[in-house]
């Protein structure tokens, strides 16, 4: 597996900074589950925090009383949230920690339509405007043409869609700007399985999908 | 510093550990006060960060981090969680769906960018107005839009700033690394 688009030096950047929301960050944190080249770039910025941290001049006077709770363990560190890890004999296609908010991998999810044969599980993340969401698109079917108030970011998990003169494989990011209006199609190969991003809601050109339900929430 | 971590990790290092704590507590104090909380949490979060640092140091890679970029990373994590009340989603190294590098050693290659003080060569190398925007957003934690406010120039100038800063320090890294 070879990916040929990249989450982008903004994306990866800001989410080695902590400075993205929680629904972006899924996405980045997917994508580098996938991406060996991005978890390098990703030491890079993480090692620029160690540095801006480390050069810090400080008259802080250490706090002694925090040395003395920490060695004898009075904070024990919290670790109820780790999941446990899963058998490794597995083709799974939703990633850690992606697997985690989708609460089980493709397969097992309850998908709920929305409209044109296009199904959606929605992912509960915290921030405002921008909601994270599994889509699965029916081979050959495409997303109605629509355009964005904010960016838009769709990770492929399995199949491919093609969208503006380029393909799209699993690990693989289309980065929409809010300037773009365009019509994704799935792969002939299989359903498209994808995580999409979107930090504001959709504009969609065609009337057809304003009066179907479900997309509204998209 | 990353020997200290070593010795934490390895020994349960008492005193190892207290080096590594009285040189990074007051500094991991100053970048959470830095990104806007008030006393009692910050003292909260960085006993915390701490904790984790003497109970997790066997999480630690001396060959993709150094102790610096590692607790940076804890601090950035709890701080998220904290101040923000959202989880922060991170890739499992342990994941059996995690893409391996496909070249024997490939994910080694990059060993030297972790090497803290060839970062800080390459960090002096960039123009201040790079440097400025790396700091802004790593260190007092602000967002490209709100970095553009604060400095008064367009999304955009940001955005490209921060990028070219990377790609410098990509190169700079990069050329460096033949010589280690």
């Amino acid at each position: 597996m070879t990916i040929k688009h990249h989450v982008g030096d903004d994306l990866l950047l800001s989410y080695g900074a902590g400075t993205l929301d929680e629904a972006m960050s899924l996405l980045v944190a997917t994508h580098l589950a996938l991406c060996p080249t991005c978890r390098a770039d990703l030491e890079l910025a993480e090692a620029v925090g160690g540095v801006l941290i480390d050069r810090t001049p400080t008259d802080t006077a250490v706090d002694e009383a925090m040395l003395e709770a920490v060695l004898d363990g009075a904070c024990q560190d919290d670790n109820a949230g780790a999941p446990a890890l899963r058998a490794s004999n597995e083709a799974l296609v939703l990633p850690q920690p992606l697997y985690n908010y989708a609460g089980g991998d493709a397969d097992t999810l309850r998908w709920r339509s929305a409209g044109g044969g296009i199904r959606q599980v929605l992912l509960k993340t915290v921030g405002a405007g921008t909601t994270a969401r599994l889509l699965s698109i029916p081979a050959r079917k495409s997303v109605p043409r629509h355009g964005h108030r904010g960016v838009e970011a769709t990770l492929v998990l399995a199949g491919s869609f093609y969208d503006r003169d380029a393909w799209y494989r699993r690990g693989d990011v289309g980065i929409a700007s809010p300037e773009v209006v365009h019509r994704p199609v799935a792969g002939p190969e299989q359903d498209c399985i994808c995580l999409a991003v979107t930090d504001a809601r959709l504009e969609f050109r065609t009337p057809i999908p304003r009066l179907l339900q479900p997309f509204h929430g998209i | 510093m990353s020997l200290q971590l070593i010795a934490v990790a390895k020994d349960r290092d008492r005193e190892a550990f207290e080096i590594l704590f009285r040189h990074f507590s007051p500094r991991v104090r100053a970048y959470l006060v830095h990104r806007g909380s008030d006393t009692k949490n910050v003292d909260d979060i960085l006993q915390d960060v701490f904790a984790t640092v003497w109970q997790k140091a066997n999480l630690y890679d001396h060959q993709r981090a150094s102790a610096a970029a590692w607790i940076f990373t804890i601090a950035r994590n709890r701080r998220i969680d904290a101040l923000r009340n959202e989880r922060r989603p991170e890739f499992d190294p342990q994941d059996p769906a995690l893409q391996r590098n496909p070249v024997p050693g490939g994910e080694e290659t990059f060993i030297a960018w972790q090497h803290a003080k060839t970062v800080r060569i390459a960090l002096d190398v960039l123009s201040d107005e790079q440097r400025e925007v790396l700091r802004l957003s790593f260190y007092e934690g602000e967002s490209y839009s709100a970095i553009a406010v604060r400095l008064g120039i367009p999304l955009g100038t940001v955005k490209s700033r921060a990028r070219l800063a990377f790609a410098r320090l990509r190169t700079e890294l990069g050329s460096k690394r033949e010589d280690l």
